[in-house]
């Protein structure tokens, strides 16, 4: 019963991350692209956490709060780098960025 | 609690499939809301309740709100005006399925999946035990993107300041050499006169 769930509750990180990972590759928006980056990193907190809850141990748990402060730096950066893409192209399409102006 | 699991699972890959596909930025963070919130409750059926509150108050509550604080800033909404006017109703079914849940749950007091459940007291034993140098990492990383997020968000505003201010400098100079020069000349004349005479 408890390998089953586990099985289970990899499967459904599997498809969180996969889902997270194709709206980061298909959107151009750049705030999208940051939320489809906390779905795949809160995916692999998820993969932590059933295998911490497999064999009751607190470690994956304690994984999970490293993964959840890396997740809250990373944005707090992208969100700043959003704001200061928006003022300097007027956009927030990354496809407006493909060029480089020094 | 494998009911459980298994409708907050569906929950979560709907509301994630929504947050990839609504073309509206609010809508989908919406969703995205709607996402972390079945994971938590996934967490919760694992039998892990503390990292399924953390889940809750950390992603739903202080992420969302520094990605909601981003759109306002940036104007995002005057951009894609809200064309689907029951948008919030899709949400609201998802998490009404979520709290019944959650409410079913701790009503009956089921056995945790993993047969086991890790409180937490176990979690901050090994927390601020054999891992207290990872938490100090984690502070460490946490005070430097604070520090780089408001480095890179006000020299925005410091370069456009400055890029302000050079203007109207720029314009006050040209105001004042325009005036200027008649009134050289006027004096140059003027001592011309002065020498003739």
């Amino acid at each position: 019963m408890a390998s089953v769930s586990l099985d289970h509750a990899l499967v459904l990180a599997a498809i969180l991350f996969a889902i997270g990972f194709a709206g980061l590759l298909t959107r151009r928006n750049l705030i999208v692209m940051l939320a489809c980056i906390e779905i795949m990193l809160n995916a692999a907190g998820l993969a932590f956490v059933a295998a911490g809850a497999r064999w009751g141990q607190a470690d994956g748990q304690v994984m999970f709060l490293f993964v959840l402060a890396m997740a809250a730096a990373e944005v707090a950066v992208g969100l700043a780098l959003a704001i200061r893409f928006r003022q300097s192209l007027k956009s927030l399409d990354i496809d407006d960025a493909d060029e480089m102006k020094g | 609690m494998t009911a459980m699991f298994y409708i907050a699972a569906v929950v979560a890959v709907l509301s994630t499939l929504m947050v990839v596909t609504r073309h509206n930025l609010v809508h989908a963070l919406l969703y995205l809301v709607v996402s972390l919130f079945a994971v938590a409750v996934v967490f919760y059926a694992l039998g892990a309740p503390f990292v399924a509150a953390l889940e809750v108050i950390v992603y739903a509550g202080a992420i969302m709100m520094l990605f909601l604080f981003a759109v306002m800033l940036l104007n995002v909404s005057a951009e894609s005006p809200i064309r689907m006017r029951r948008a919030w109703l899709g949400p609201a079914i998802l998490v009404a399925v979520l709290l019944a849940e959650v409410i079913y749950g701790i009503t009956r007091q089921s056995q945790a999946l993993g047969g086991v459940e890790v409180g937490p007291q176990a979690v901050s034993k090994a927390l601020y035990g054999p891992y207290v140098l990872g938490v100090e990492l984690a502070s460490m990383l946490l005070l430097a993107a604070l520090i780089g997020a408001r480095h890179i968000a006000a020299r925005a505003r410091d370069e456009e300041e400055a890029a302000e201010s050079m203007e109207r400098r720029r314009a006050k100079t040209a105001g004042r050499t325009r005036p200027a020069e008649p009134d050289l000349a006027a004096q140059q004349t003027l001592s011309a006169e002065e020498g003739d005479a």
